[in-house]
């Protein structure tokens, strides 16, 4: 279990970006962060992926303190961050280490597999489209396997039907992975959160706290234009709205 | 299914240089006939510009008896030299400022300081420590090669994005990892660049160093040519320099391409 306690910090600056943040994550469980620009989120996602320092707070995984990126945390960034002079194959195996050529091999064959990319292990990162290297990108971040993938509005720099379509295709990822891992994505987009997350936090900023909570009771695959769908959608706009008018006090 | 194979993706075999070399041939070679053309139509006595073709016999003259090997291996000794040593010292101090902010609060400023003073300027003096011969001209020849490669490399550095770092940083690179991993590719385009740079004044170094006193070497036989009054030696030695400095730096540009077929850029899309 990922456990975040009495989470705060406040950047060189002054900025009081996080206050007082209390979560629990089951392994295997999906939680969709939402909330408005500047409320704190991708701050948040850098304290769990060890790259910030929380202060007050500490970050534990299955019960270990996290000081600093861990094995056990993975990350997909908003972009692909993929490195330009590794070919897409070099660049999945980026964080493997210790495991025969042979090994690594497979398992780099097998995570581009499982992101539909077997096809373009030989070539360089510039040729791949936006949504193909975000998937490398994907699948860098699952080949080492983590418990918990941290996922920073991993979509949003793409087109709406490829949004949708990599929606999906992480859901199955994740589904075909044994055991689970933990997803924790941050996204502005209410219908991603909806479709993806067994459970929604919602923030609001200044300094950034949590708003609210809400499950997702929804059986997968989720039909974005079922009833209950909307009536979700609904009930997180307003929790939306109320985080806002809070930002205006 | 492709059998992945962790190496670097292949690149479509470099284009032939074709009609676009014969364009550019074009224009020197118009004037070098119609030159020619001037002169052996009593036009001009090509006495103080002597026509292309009394340039290539004296070429030709200095070719068969050896002397222009010889020149020539000379002045490319001292900009070996010169160069390495160049790059050598700009390399460290460039990888020390860069990655050090310690060491850029430490060292940079001097080296600023340093970098103000116009490099000729040192001659008298490196006349004074290390004598006329070989050693002075050489430390001439590497203080001009030092600057673009320690400016360049140390801006390269600095300048490396943070979000690839991060991606080091998530994978838990050690700090000599994260040099070889992520800084040295990061940084190789501009270092190459800088070479280049710092090769192009190395070449223009030696001919100051030439200048200030030597037997031999093709600054020499520009010396030489002046106070002899014979202009054609001039300009095969100015010919001899442009071929070797061409042949150099296509060589640093060659050898460079297999580490950075990579790049994205412009260059890469014509
Ligand atoms: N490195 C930094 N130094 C100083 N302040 C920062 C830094 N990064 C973020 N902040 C501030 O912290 C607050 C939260 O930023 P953060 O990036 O976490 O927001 P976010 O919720 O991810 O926003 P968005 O949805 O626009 O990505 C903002 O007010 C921002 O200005
Ligand atoms: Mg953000």
């Amino acid at each position: 279990m990922l456990a975040l306690d009495n989470i705060g910090k406040t950047y060189p600056n002054g900025v009081h970006a996080l206050d007082g943040i209390e979560l629990r994550v089951d392994l295997g469980e999906i939680v969709a962060v939402l909330g408005g620009s500047g409320c704190g989120k991708s701050t948040l996602l850098r304290l769990i992926a060890g790259l910030d320092r929380p202060d007050p707070g500490r970050v534990t995984l299955d019960g270990t303190d996290m000081n600093g990126p861990h094995e056990k945390i993975g990350v997909v960034f908003q972009e692909p961050r993929l490195l330009p002079w590794l070919s897409v194959a070099q660049n999945v195996g980026f964080g493997l280490r210790g495991k025969r050529l042979a090994e690594r091999r497979r398992l780099i064959e097998d995570a581009l597999q499982r992101v539909g990319l077997a096809d373009k292990a030989d070539v360089w990162p510039r040729e791949l489209s936006g949504g193909q290297a975000q998937r490398v990108s994907i699948a860098r971040a699952l080949v080492t396997r983590p418990e918990v993938l941290l996922l920073d509005e991993p979509f949003s720099a793409l087109d709406a039907f490829t949004r949708i379509d990599l929606q999906d295709h992480l859901l199955h990822v994740w589904a075909q992975t044994h055991p689970r891992p933990t997803l924790i994505v941050v996204t502005h987009d209410i219908d991603e959160a909806i479709v993806l997350a067994d459970r929604i936090v919602i923030m609001r900023p200044h300094p950034g706290r949590v708003q609210a909570e809400i499950a997702v009771d929804l059986d997968r695959p989720r039909d974005r234009a079922a009833h209950a769908f909307e009536e979700l959608r609904r009930q997180v706009m307003a929790v939306l709205d109320q985080s806002l008018i809070h930002r205006l006090d | 299914m492709t059998d992945t194979s962790l190496a670097a993706p292949r690149t479509a075999a470099r284009r032939f240089p074709g009609p676009g070399l014969a364009l550019g041939l074009l224009l020197p070679l118009g004037l070098a006939l119609i030159w020619e053309a001037a002169v052996a139509a009593g036009l001009n006595n090509g006495r103080l510009f002597p026509p292309p073709s009394v340039i290539a016999g004296t070429l030709w003259a200095l070719w068969q008896t050896g002397a222009l090997a010889d020149h020539a291996l000379a002045t490319l000794g001292r900009v070996g030299a010169g160069f390495g040593l160049g790059v050598a010292a700009g390399t460290v101090a460039g990888a020390l400022t860069g990655y050090s902010l310690l060491a850029s609060r430490l060292l940079d400023p001097s080296l600023q300081a340093l970098r103000a003073i116009p490099s000729i300027a040192w001659v008298p003096l490196f006349i004074l420590w290390f004598g006329i011969f070989e050693a002075s001209k050489i430390a001439l020849i590497a203080v001009g090669v030092f600057f673009p490669v320690y400016l360049g490399l140390m801006a390269a550095i600095r300048s490396v994005d943070r979000k690839i770092v991060e991606v080091g940083r998530i994978y838990r690179l050690s700090g000599p990892e994260m040099v070889w991993r992520i800084l040295l590719p990061a940084v190789l385009p501009a270092y190459v660049t800088s070479l280049r740079s710092g090769l192009g004044l190395g070449w223009m170094f030696v001919v100051a160093a030439e200048f200030m006193g030597a037997s031999e070497g093709l600054g020499y036989l520009l010396v030489d040519g002046q106070q002899l009054g014979k202009p054609a030696q001039i300009v095969a030695a100015i010919i001899a320099f442009a071929i070797l400095g061409k042949i150099t730096d296509s060589l640093l540009a060659w050898a460079s391409t297999p580490f950075l077929r990579w790049e994205d850029g412009f260059a890469n899309h014509r």
